[in-house]
């Protein structure tokens, strides 16, 4: 019998072309160019030294890590907070509601995150939607500074990340096997007991996938912190960028890049180990 | 006297425009095996959810102990289940899911761990309280099931067709098992299944449900002989339900004229009257062959179809009116063969009416 040649190989080529070229290559370009000296103008020595990792323990850059973690984590826990009981529930709808708040859901994707970012900015302005609607109401006098505060960073973040909790939580909480919470009453349980000891730990991976989804973006999304802090809130995404951008020290933003990815890889890392599993790949 | 553990009064249930129970009442009483057998779709799930408080009657009242506990919350009803699908939480082990009622109820940690090694040698798992759900076999699932649900001793155990999923080998020895279980610890079990063979063997009453009605209420032995409805008599065994008019009464026997010809049954209890419309079924084992003609009988047919059916040789007759007869023999009747023309018969005390109003009797 002939063999028959196997040209599979031929359709995941272009994958692995494409892969190599923007992924591979810039990220191996991103870790040499963090291991360079700066020139003193711009661009860099063909010297290499470990000063950008060492400058990163500066407190003044430490404390930026510290605020990008802790926003990351606010963050997460109020995405977790509104984002749970709202894919719950969500997932306890009839087919037909539960489409259209499905649609609800993703509608903000189908326009541009920055665009919606100036929508905000538009709300909470101190001659904006929301000083109006207050001062309309009484129940304020003079407009409250809301706008460049950190609780706009952080309404901004949860705003923009709300969707990647609430989508995995949705998935986790369909896949349930209701009968499960009916055995759990059936042997003694109250609602809230069966829901602690089977729901929720059977619909932690859920959680912990969009804890992933939450926490990872929110360290870098600097665009945010830009418009809706005023640029008084720095955060390491904003400090890559001004590195990059305007101290034209690329080196150390290469290096900052390597540090917030190599969190990100952890991050990863330990949700694989916490829940052995890889479902995260669908969301992404 | 006899106690009556549980007690369902007029219950009715709808989802939706669906009427799935249309006012069922029983009691059972303390230490029974009970079996609710239907068709799909019947309300024996759902009449088992409202007994373990899942499900909220639309009208109607469950009686717990003599204790109306109609709107009592699942977990405070001295009933356990073992689901279809078995429910084990497949994020704890064996010992976790039986121990989950004690831990709820903060029974000492000593008294957990002896009872749930009581329960493992009770449903022959000892050794195995570390394993997960996922690792045991179907069988295997069955018993820690078993274990969960009798640990708290309810007295009422509800079992909704718990081996379906088990393959013939190993339902037949479940329930023997079963069986045993419930005669050792004294606990009401209220059973469903859709295998009739099932329910004879293990009940010591049977339920037969139809369309959210309770058809026949009695022991296996008098479903089985004495049905009292052609639902009933068709859906146990294989019978033959010939309906007519009565021709003439005389010495207890009741000549009946039906579209297929002239039959004959004993009156038994009931009152005929001549000219009365009636409806009677005969087993399939009760059917009987004739060459010649019989007396009060004339019933021609010609063998359509001859076939063995478990270990039975199954004959299918076709008669005058052409809806076919079936008649079905231990051993093999080769002096029968296809088309051949005979007359049926019956022994008159075989044929058992149906469908009878009550005042008829």
């Amino acid at each position: 019998m002939k063999k028959v040649k196997n040209y599979n190989w031929a359709l995941v080529l272009p994958i692995y072309a494409f892969t190599i070229l923007f992924v591979l290559i810039p990220l191996i370009y991103i870790v040499v160019l963090s291991l360079l000296r700066k020139d003193i103008l711009w661009g860099v020595t063909n010297e290499f030294t470990l000063q950008n990792y060492r400058k990163m323990f500066d407190p003044v850059y430490l404390r930026t890590f510290a605020d990008s973690l802790g926003l990351a984590f606010g963050t997460t826990v109020i995405t977790v907070l509104m984002g749970y009981p709202f894919g719950y529930f969500m997932a306890k709808l009839a087919p037909k509601r539960r489409a259209f708040v499905m649609l609800l859901v993703v509608v903000p994707f189908w326009t541009n995150a920055l665009v919606r970012i100036y929508g905000w900015m538009i709300i909470l302005r101190a001659k904006g939607v929301l000083n109006h609607l207050l001062m309309s109401l009484g129940l304020i006098d003079t407009p409250l500074k809301i706008l460049y505060t950190y609780g706009a960073v952080l309404l901004g973040m949860v705003y923009s990340l709300l969707p990647f909790m609430i989508l995995p939580v949705y998935t986790s909480v369909e896949k349930m096997d209701w009968s499960l919470v009916e055995a759990a009453r059936d042997l003694g349980a109250n609602a809230a007991q069966a829901f602690l000891t089977v729901t929720l730990k059977l619909t932690l991976p859920g959680v912990l996938s969009g804890f992933v989804l939450v926490f990872v973006p929110s360290i870098g999304l600097f665009f945010i912190s830009d418009l809706l802090g005023g640029g008084k809130i720095m955060l390491v995404g904003n400090l890559i960028k001004n590195q990059l951008m305007q101290a034209r020290d690329w080196p150390f933003g290469a290096a900052l890049s390597v540090v917030m990815m190599i969190m990100t890889f952890a991050i990863i890392f330990l949700y694989r180990k916490l829940t052995h599993s890889s479902d995260l790949e669908e969301f992404f | 006297m006899v106690e009556n553990i549980l007690e369902l009064k007029d219950i009715t249930k709808s989802f939706g425009q669906t009427q799935v129970l249309r006012g069922i009442s029983l009691s059972i009483q303390k230490g029974e095996f009970i079996t609710f057998l239907g068709s799909s779709g019947c309300g024996k799930t759902t009449t088992l959810r409202i007994i373990a408080g899942l499900e909220s009657p639309d009208s109607g009242s469950v009686l717990l102990g003599g204790e109306d506990v109609t709107a009592v919350q699942p977990n405070k009803r001295d009933v356990n289940t073992i689901f279809q699908n078995y429910a084990l939480f497949p994020h704890m082990n064996v010992y976790q899911n039986i121990a989950y009622s004690l831990k709820l109820r903060h029974v000492p940690k000593d008294e957990i761990k002896r009872r749930v090694g009581d329960m493992l040698e009770l449903v022959q798992l000892p050794g195995y309280e570390r394993r997960m759900p996922i690792e045991l076999s179907g069988g295997q699932r069955q018993r820690v099931a078993i274990a969960r649900a009798v640990i708290n001793n309810p007295s009422v155990l509800l079992l909704d067709e718990p081996l379906g999923a088990l393959d013939l080998q190993l339902r037949r020895q479940m329930q023997q098992e079963l069986k045993k279980l419930q005669k050792r610890l004294g606990i009401t079990f209220i059973y469903i299944t859709h295998d009739q063979e099932e329910a004879i063997n293990m009940s010591d009453r049977i339920v037969v449900m139809n369309e959210g009605r309770f058809e026949q209420i009695g022991t296996p032995g008098e479903i089985y002989d004495h049905p009292k409805t052609s639902f009933v008599a068709r859906f146990i065994g294989t019978a033959n339900i010939f309906s007519g008019q009565v021709k003439r009464i005389e010495g207890g026997l009741a000549e009946i004229e039906t579209p297929d010809g002239l039959c004959c049954a004993a009156a038994g209890d009931y009152a005929l009257r001549e000219g009365q419309r009636v409806a009677f079924s005969v087993r399939s084992e009760n059917m009987l062959v004739a060459k010649e003609p019989v007396e009060h009988f004339d019933l021609p047919a010609a063998v359509s179809e001859n076939s063995y059916v478990g270990g039975m040789l199954r004959i299918a007759f076709t008669p005058r009116a052409g809806e076919p007869i079936v008649s079905s023999k231990h051993g093999i009747h080769a002096n029968i063969g296809l088309g051949e023309r005979v007359n049926l018969y019956w022994k008159p005390e075989n044929a058992v009416f149906v469908d009878m109003q009550e005042a008829d009797a």
